[in-house]
């Protein structure tokens, strides 16, 4: 029973005991580490597996269709009927595309999806590495999507798809800004980087401590994944799938994993800073529970994101950057200080906690404010109703 | 061990930096310039700075290396293979160049520098974070109001345009 309460991190010592009866104590640790690496370099593939077939039922659902049900009950296996078509299709590389670099951009936009798992932690104790500076690496890693997205928009030798590469990196370079200020804010708050220490400090998820910068990451999260309403970058009706347009079979598979690897990992790290990671009741005393709490809260993080893809129209290119600079970057600015203020008032944690909660809400209520206002002045300018 | 990953990984950097004034392509070359972004990266990690490793990915291959990438974009017929990569300045630039490297391997070996012979602490962030805003805050807030001003300024070059 004992061995049950703390599954995951008794397996892993048992395992590692076994081993190493036969092998030195450095081919242990290489070992270890080869199948902590596959385990997590496998995520994104388990992501696209599980999350498409979730993603076309609950936007099925709320376009009033049913979704996949053809292949399995449910239509479960649609992913997998999916795979397979995409490995057995014609390999196709445009004439005058620079093949290397062609070649190259697939595989390193999935190396950028699976490096983001090294840190995310699933339990306690369970963690690929627990960096001392991992909400930094996590920022880092997604420096290198957009190095990626742009090899292959270049390399495609295609108007669109450079048009693509070029929206996404005006995206990602502007959304990144206040996701980092977001995440700003809880490191400031706990006071260390490390993803595991970020879960412990939170008595309190710190979405009701931070409900702003938990929001501000939501809609940053969702732009630099280029999910609608963000999704610009594919805009399947103006620019034809954007940067990818010219990938077909497994290299096109490759993008499509990587981008519902991370929409997993965004989901994995806004449950991480926000949520309380793996924390709930009773996690002291069974620490097996920690990846399951883990993964739910993670999967209605994933909801959400899929209820905002399925109701809300696309923006603008003009009015995107318009909202990331100035709406999304002062409000998590404003935050940003405010906290600081806050962390610095001589009073017990809790005090502190509120005020911040305090200070939160009434920046929501004033960015909200004016952001009515600025519409109200637009459709009277413009004539439209609704003023 | 650690010889050996620091031999490979400098010589992957050496070598893309090498690619990067070689290569016939302007766009590759700036390819070749984030790979030996990413090897001075990887120097960092085997140094124990795992900050400045991150930084270095963060702000050379994230924003700079993206700058360059879409300036070349931007400029006409600069990705043309055809365009020959050398003008006549080549030597002056090259001599200068050489000049550079060898004042700078000068000062590199004739330093004496401040070696602390324990390991590196586990928490040298907190302390990178107490430094700059205690002993160095003037030149941390120097280089602050430096960026805002050549933010600034560009953005003031690019309106006068309109």
């Amino acid at each position: 029973m004992d061995y049950i309460r703390n599954f995951f991190v008794n397996l892993a010592q048992s395992w590692t005991t076994w081993i190493s009866t036969g092998l030195p104590p450095w081919a242990v640790d290489v070992v270890n580490y080869l199948i902590v690496g596959v385990i997590l370099v496998m995520m994104p593939v388990i992501a696209t597996l599980t999350l498409t077939w979730m993603e076309r039922k609950v936007i099925g659902r709320i376009q009033n269709r049913i979704g996949p049900n053809r292949v399995g009950p449910w239509g479960i296996f649609q992913a997998i009927a999916d795979a397979v078509k995409m490995l057995i299709k014609e390999d196709i590389v445009p004439d005058n595309a620079d093949k290397p670099v062609f070649n190259l951009a697939p595989i390193l936009i999935f190396v950028g999806a699976a490096l983001l798992w090294a840190v995310i932690p699933f339990g306690r104790n369970m963690v690929g590495q627990d960096l001392s500076i991992g909400a930094l690496y996590v920022i880092a890693i997604g420096s290198i999507t957009t190095v990626a997205v742009l090899m292959a928009g270049w390399a495609s030798n295609n108007k669109y798809a450079l048009l693509g590469a070029f929206r996404v990196v005006a995206q990602l370079l502007s959304y990144e800004i206040p996701m980092v200020l977001s995440m700003a804010t809880v490191v400031l708050v706990v006071g260390t980087m490390k993803m595991g220490g970020i879960v412990e400090a939170q008595i309190v998820p710190f979405v009701l401590v931070l409900p702003l910068a938990f929001i501000v990451y939501l809609l940053a999260a969702t732009a630099e994944t280029g999910r609608a309403p963000f999704d610009l970058l594919e805009a399947d009706s103006e620019i034809v799938a954007g940067y990818f347009i010219e990938y077909s079979g497994l290299k096109f598979g490759w993008f499509y994993i990587a981008e519902y690897g991370n929409l997993l990992a965004v989901s994995a790290i806004a449950t991480t800073l926000f949520l309380g990671g793996w924390r709930g009741p009773f996690v002291s005393a069974v620490p097996a529970l920690g990846p399951f709490y883990f993964v739910i809260k993670t999967v209605v993080v994933i909801f959400i994101l899929m209820w905002i893809r399925g109701t809300w129209p696309r923006f603008r290119i003009d009015q995107m950057l318009g909202f990331a600079w100035k709406v999304l970057v002062p409000a998590s600015l404003a935050n940003l200080l405010w906290v600081a203020t806050a962390q610095m008032i001589p009073a017990p944690t809790p005090v502190k906690w509120f005020l911040m909660l305090i200070g939160n809400v009434a920046i929501i209520f004033v960015a909200l404010t004016l952001l009515g206002q600025a519409a109200k002045r637009h459709a009277a300018k413009h004539g439209l109703a609704g003023a | 061990m650690q010889q050996i990953i620091f031999i490979l990984v400098a010589l992957g950097t050496l070598g893309a930096a090498v690619m990067v004034v070689t290569s016939q392509n302007l766009m590759r070359s700036a390819l070749w310039l984030i790979l030996a972004f990413f090897g001075i990266a990887g120097i960092f990690v085997l140094l124990d700075a795992e900050f400045l490793a991150v930084t270095q990915i963060l702000i050379y291959v994230g924003a700079i290396a993206m700058l360059i990438v879409f300036a070349i974009m931007l400029t006409h017929g600069m990705m043309d293979p055809k365009q020959p990569r050398f003008n006549q300045q080549w030597g002056v630039v090259g001599g200068f160049a050489a000049l550079l490297f060898v004042i700078l391997a000068f000062l590199v070996t004739r330093n004496t520098w401040r070696v602390v012979v324990a390991a590196v602490p586990p928490d040298t962030i907190i302390q990178l974070g107490r430094d700059f805003v205690g002993p160095y805050v003037v030149p941390f807030e120097v280089a602050s109001v430096l960026l805002v001003v050549a933010m600034i300024g560009a953005i003031i070059v690019a309106r006068e345009r309109e």
